[in-house]
């Protein structure tokens, strides 16, 4: 059992106690624009939910439950002790003082600007302010990552990164870099703002500085749904990882293109040149590479443990797979979702079919998909796996997770399917209201009310979640034997010294960022009187 | 590793070339290939097409700029450019003011369908004095009399009125009307309450509680005929001809609407 077992639940707490508020925020607001409900009378209630809903989701969710997670990989992977607790500490309580920090302004209703901070809209720099926190503090957890690994390294000459250990790095490292667009945008664009010093904000210099964090930040929630791919999934049912440098080169790959591809997103505005955005459509193209990477590998490994179990056939060793175990539940769950999400991942990444799309709510349902469906419903899994090692407790609610997991993959499903097809109609997102008396958008009503049916199911499943993990907390008391990683069907002998370490990848990583993004935010700092009035949000009423 | 030992590693070699290759590729397609494929003329050559692609902003010869026979606006706001009133602002203002009570009435409320100017926002105030000056605001009775007031005293008279203590605002009926909560999203039209009031204010918008219902419903009608035209960016003019003539009269009611006697 890892040391710092209460680290790492404070992280995975903090992060799922917000998940579950954030959640109920969701439903409420799908519910209050669909034709279920009369409208509430006013948006602002609408964005102010949103506010809290995407801030949650998006920062505090993914990047304390990674920190969790980073800090058991660390342990177990390494299998030493941890080395700077009171560092992790001190990190956590940043996190916890900028997620009050940030929620306390958009509760009362003075922050209402969606997490995407929307320039020239500014709200109360402690918003802002809290945010930074949440970073700073997680860059505290990079440095630790990385301090563990160098001094591992150097007591281990000539050995081999454990896997997991090399994934969270490689994760930590991506993040780090991904945070720096948001906090140049955050520091030099909106908080002059938001503290009264300026009453200009130059929005499309602003957005441009979100794209980098924006897309790559999306890799960084992958990260941990991947490291359960390669190194939980095969083991917890009883396969082996078909090819670990693959599953590093994968990683890799995942550092290099993941960041220098966000341009995709300010694909409608104008201050960008269309060079920029071709040249960032075709390296977003290539994160195909590594997703395909892995969804070979994984497909391998879960093969390996099929015909272990005597599965035969081309096809016929798939009925042979584990199908009660949780963990094989959630790993097909997240390869349908990321295969639906993925495909509409690149209609967003396409210059002209995007233009359809934009800014509807297919890409609300596309995001949610994503990140809502095949990555968080790997968090789940992670946490069950772990659970019993953090808690000294048996997990064996076996037939209540697969319900979770279930209620999670079809509430999902149903969820985001008729947003997808409400998106194609032509519904905008970030609409506080909808007149679905109106005859152009009536036919809009029954898909999105079959998506607030989806939303509840979703809503039910992750409450079930958190009761597990409390019903984890109160189970008969075990002593878990050592946690264990997935074993490679050929475990690596020796590995190129680039898969070892990181030096390359960073710095096609930091060159790549140069290339895609110099000229554009030179360009922009440059262009006289791009600046506009900034739109205070929540001063007077 | 050494950095010898980077340099001849076949790992960093093969990765940086492919890297270095699919970048090279992509940009001379998006920068050079693309843009002279699009086979019109808006490229003056390969340059410029280049320069396009990379968002320079090019200066192209100056178009002539189309002035209108009907004066606009040409007031711009800011959050910071009326500074806090001091006593002697709102004093001086108090005094200009005496020329406004005959309309206006002693304390800003005027019982004769003028616009209530007791606790109006001071920005709004300015604006539509500069524009009564400057003739984007037409009035035979307003024009003569701003006519010769200094800048100063604009903005002292805003102080004062902004200073006065405005009605509350009262609702006596059932419920709000779908135009100023809603709006209705697939007309452009924004809820009125969504910039002046209630729902949420923006700089440069009108205080409209308590106003009297004939003096709004004109102004929504002048907005709508583009008699008056001094709004911002044509904001109000846009909605109002989208309004119908019955949300225009709910609209005008609901604002209007007094306590009962």
């Amino acid at each position: 059992m890892p040391l710092n077992k209460r680290l790492i639940l404070a992280h995975l707490w903090l992060a799922f106690a917000g998940f579950a508020v954030a959640l109920l925020l969701g439903e409420w607001q799908m519910l209050v624009r669909s034709p279920f409900h009369a409208w509430i009378g006013d948006p602002e209630w609408y964005y102010r939910s949103v506010t809290a809903h995407g801030t949650t989701m998006a920062y505090v969710l993914p990047t304390l439950l990674a920190m969790g997670l980073g800090y058991f990989i660390a342990e177990t992977s390494l299998e030493r002790p941890l080395i700077g607790v009171r560092w992790a500490w001190t990190g956590f309580a940043l996190a916890v003082i900028g997620t009050v920090m940030a929620v306390v302004p958009v509760a009362i209703g003075r922050a209402s600007v969606l997490y995407t901070f929307y320039p020239p809209l500014t709200g109360s720099p402690f918003y802002y302010i809290g945010i930074v926190l949440v970073v700073v503090g997680s860059w505290i957890w990079v440095l630790l990552l990385s301090l563990n690994l160098y001094r591992w390294k150097r007591d281990n000459r000539g050995k081999t990164v454990p896997l997991p250990m090399f994934m969270i790095v490689a994760g930590s490292y991506l993040w780090a870099w991904t945070a720096v667009g948001a906090a140049l945008e955050l520091l030099f664009q909106i908080l002059p703002v938001a503290l009264g010093l300026v009453n200009t904000v130059d929005a499309g210099l602003a957005r441009v500085f979100f794209s980098w964090t924006l897309h790559a930040i999306v890799y960084f929630w992958l990260i941990p749904t991947y490291i359960a791919y390669y190194t939980i999934v095969p083991r917890a049912i009883g396969g082996r990882v078909f090819s670990d440098p693959m599953g590093r080169l994968a990683f890799a790959l995942f550092l290099v293109v993941a960041m220098p591809i966000g341009i995709h997103h300010v694909f409608e505005d104008p201050e960008v040149g269309a060079g920029f955005k071709y040249l960032q459509s075709a390296f977003t193209a290539v994160v195909a590479l590594p997703t395909f990477m892995t969804v070979f590998t994984i497909c391998a490994s879960v093969e390996i443990a099929a015909r272990l179990r005597g599965g035969k056939g081309w096809f016929g060793w798939i009925g042979a797979l584990p199908w009660r175990n949780p963990m094989m539940l959630a790993v097909a769950f997240s390869f349908v979702m990321l295969g639906f999400g993925g495909a509409g991942g690149l209609v967003n990444m396409s210059y002209q079919l995007d233009v359809t799309i934009h800014n509807t709510q297919w890409i609300t349902g596309h995001f949610h998909l994503i990140f809502g469906g095949a990555i968080v419903i790997m968090y789940f899994a992670f946490a069950y796996d772990i659970w019993p090692h953090l808690t000294g407790r048996a997990l064996d609610c076996h037939g209540l997770i697969r319900l979770q997991l279930w209620g999670w993959f079809v509430g999902m499903m149903v969820l985001t399917f008729p947003w997808h097809l409400v998106g194609i109609f032509g519904m905008p997102r970030r609409m506080a209201f909808y007149d679905f008396t109106d005859p152009e958008i009536a036919r809009q009503a029954i898909p999105v009310m079959i998506s607030v049916v989806g939303g509840a199911i979703v809503l039910l499943s992750g409450l079930l979640f958190i009761a597990i993990l409390l019903i984890g907390h109160r189970a008969a008391a075990v002593t878990p034997p050592a946690y264990r990683y997935s074993i490679a069907l050929h475990p690596p002998q020796r590995m190129p010294a680039v898969l070892n370490g990181f030096g390359l990848w960073v710095a096609l990583m930091l060159a790549l960022t140069v290339v895609n993004y110099g000229f554009p935010i030179a360009n922009l700092l440059t262009v006289a009187g791009s600046p506009v009035p900034a739109v205070r949000v929540g001063d007077v009423k | 590793m050494t950095a010898r030992a980077w340099l001849q590693d076949r790992w960093v070699v093969t990765s940086v070339a492919i890297t270095a290759a699919f970048a090279c590729a992509a940009i001379l397609l998006g920068f050079v290939i693309l843009p002279l494929l699009q086979g019109n003329r808006l490229y003056a050559g390969l340059w410029d097409a280049i320069c396009s692609a990379a968002g320079v902003l090019t200066h192209s010869a100056p178009t002539p700029i189309v002035t209108g026979r009907q004066a606009t606006t040409k007031v711009v706001l800011t959050p910071t450019m009326l500074q806090p009133a001091d006593g002697e602002a709102i004093g001086r203002g108090a005094t200009l003011a005496q020329n406004c009570t005959m309309c206006h009435g002693a304390r800003g409320l005027s019982p004769a369908d003028s616009p209530n100017l007791a606790g109006q926002y001071p920005f709004f105030l300015y604006k539509e004095l500069k524009d009564f000056q400057s003739g984007a605001r037409e009035s035979g009775v307003m024009q003569p009399l701003v006519a010769n007031l200094s800048d100063r005293d604009l903005r002292d008279l805003a102080a004062y009125y902004a200073y006065l203590p405005r009605l509350p605002g009262v609702h006596t009926g059932p419920r709000r009307p779908a135009v100023v909560i809603y709006g209705a999203p697939l007309r452009g039209i924004a809820p009125c309450g969504s910039c002046h009031g209630a729902l949420d204010y923006k700089l440069g918008s009108a205080w409209l509680e308590e106003q009297p219902e004939v003096y709004l419903r004109t102004q929504l009608e002048a907005f709508a005929s583009g008699a008056r035209r001094n709004d911002i960016e044509g904001v109000m003019r846009n909605i109002a001809r989208q309004m119908t003539p019955d949300e225009i009269a709910a609209a005008a009611k609901y604002y209007a609407d007094t306590p009962p006697p």
